[in-house]
Order: structure tokens, then C-alpha cells, then sequence
């Protein structure tokens, strides 16, 4: 995996230090990458003026193994993500995907409307929009010169 | 046996095209991908939300194969991005092969954001089974 020119030179003292060097460094790109993204699926929240939308990558899963619930101010996402394959019948080079149950609860800045929720799963994209009931919104006050 | 060559350091880096010049700063991120190997191909399997089955572009180079995919940029008017866990941007990743693939019987599907890819081995990578004869 690790090219060392030893050919020509001969033995290199510094070869082993350096793939050492390179592992560790490999090894904490690892831990940093996965730390960030631990929460499956990561979610991106969107505001508008009386309606919100939520966008969550979540490759891999049919919209049928998705399910979504509204209560209030928070949005729950749940699904499973299966195995591609049956993992004693092959070998393994690489491994990075998620797989099995998982499920995200994501607090809203606002109260909505459970009856107007709106979900589209595009290729892998789940997009929901979600609008802010009618009796919550907020009033604009006329304040009268006296 | 297919292995990464490539690993950004930040995660993505910006993207420059065949004539050199940055055409774009959108962030480059390399898929997560699972690759396994069955008794006659390979199986690559790389998570690319966001990529239409049309949007995807696979290359093999004699042992390297790159695999792209282009995402929309997703328009929200009237919208403000209030919090983020995932930037968008397009994929790019490559791997080297070091088995024959039978170049003709490559299989690629998109599906629900997974980039599903089938790389039958060359014949005579198979694996060949020689019996033992009892004497």
C-alpha cells in the first residue's frame, strides 16, 4: 500500500517512522470525520416566515422503510437501512456506510402544523416543509398616536 | 481488491477542471463507499444523496476507476439556512483495481442516493479451482 523507495538506496531508517507518521495521521483523519457526522441522518434546517423546511441526507433507504412524525416543535425521523448483502458470503475491501435502525429527533424553532406537512424523498434527499399554524403566527401590532 | 488512492485532509478541496482554472468553489466530497468482492465481480457501492441517476459519471483507466457525481444546487426561496450538518457539493473518488474487469459487463445503478456498481472479474482472474485427485 505505502511506496518506499528502498530500491535504489537500500535500506531506508526513516521509512518505518514515516508510514508510522502517515497511519497516525490517517488514523485521526478517521476519528475527526466520523465524530462530525455521528448523527444519522445529518439534517439541514431552512426558515421562512411561517414555514420551515428540513432537508436530511439519507441514501440508500426506501421511502417506504421512512417514517416521520410531528408533535408540536419536534420532527422525528426513523428508518432502517439494510445490508447490501449478506456479509459472511463475501469479502470485505471497504466499509464506511451506516446500516440498521436508526432514528432523529429535531427540535423546530417553532410550533407546527401537523395537518400541513409536506415530505418529498429525492434521490436519497428527504426534503419536508412544514408551516407554522395559523393561530401562532406572529401579529403585527398598530400602535395608534394618541 | 480495490483501494483508495486518494483522502483530502479537510474533507473536500476546491474543484478545478480539465483546463486548470477554478471554475467553481463548490466543496468536493468523497462518498462513503462500501466495495465487496464475490466470487466473479466486484461490488461498489457509494452513498451520493442528492445525485440523479443521470447525474452520475463513472470512469475506468486502465486500473483506476473514478467514480463523480454532480449535485443540483437546491433552491429555497424565501428561505434562510438557519443550521447545517451537511454541505452540499458535488462527489468525486477514486480507486485503484487490481483485478481484471471484464469491461463490457459493467453495471452501474443509481438508487435513492446509492450509486450501486458491478465490475464482473476477467476470466482468467477467476479464481480457478483445481481438484485434488486422491491417488
Amino acid at each position: 500500500m505505502l511506496l518506499t523507495q528502498t530500491g535504489r538506496l537500500g535500506w531506508d531508517p526513516f521509512a518505518e517512522i514515516r508510514r508510522m507518521q502517515n497511519e497516525m495521521t490517517r488514523l485521526f483523519a478517521d476519528v475527526e470525520a466520523r465524530a462530525a457526522t455521528q448523527a444519522f441522518p445529518p439534517v439541514n434546517l431552512w426558515v421562512g416566515e411561517d414555514s420551515l423546511v428540513v432537508t436530511a441526507e439519507i441514501p440508500g433507504v426506501a421511502p417506504a422503510d421512512l417514517n416521520l412524525t410531528v408533535r408540536e416543535d419536534t420532527l422525528t425521523i426513523q428508518g432502517y437501512r439494510a445490508l447490501p448483502v449478506e456479509t459472511d458470503s463475501v469479502a470485505w475491501h471497504l466499509r464506511e456506510r451506516p446500516y440498521g435502525t436508526f432514528s432523529r429527533t429535531v427540535g423546530l424553532p417553532f410550533r407546527v402544523d401537523p395537518d400541513k406537512v409536506q415530505a418529498r424523498f429525492t434521490n436519497g434527499v428527504l426534503e419536508i416543509e412544514l408551516q407554522r399554524p395559523e393561530a401562532d403566527r406572529p401579529r403585527k401590532i398598530e400602535i395608534k398616536a394618541a | 481488491m480495490a483501494q483508495e488512492i486518494t483522502r483530502p485532509t479537510g474533507g473536500q478541496v476546491s474543484r478545478t477542471f480539465d483546463g486548470g482554472a477554478i471554475a467553481s468553489t463548490r466543496p468536493l466530497f468523497q462518498p462513503r463507499t462500501d466495495i465487496y468482492e464475490t466470487e466473479d465481480s466486484i461490488v461498489v457501492l457509494a452513498d451520493m444523496p442528492g445525485v440523479g441517476p443521470d447525474s452520475a459519471d463513472i470512469t475506468l483507466e486502465r486500473r483506476v476507476l473514478t467514480i463523480r457525481g454532480r449535485v443540483p444546487t437546491f433552491e429555497h426561496d424565501r428561505y434562510r439556512q438557519v443550521y447545517a450538518e451537511y454541505g452540499e457539493g458535488d462527489y468525486e473518488r477514486v480507486f485503484t483495481v487490481s483485478e481484471d474487469i471484464d469491461r463490457d459487463r459493467i453495471k452501474a445503478t443509481q438508487k435513492d442516493g446509492v450509486l450501486i456498481l458491478v465490475l464482473p472479474k476477467a476470466e482468467q482472474a477467476k479464481t480457478r479451482k483445481i481438484a485434488v485427485q486422491s491417488s
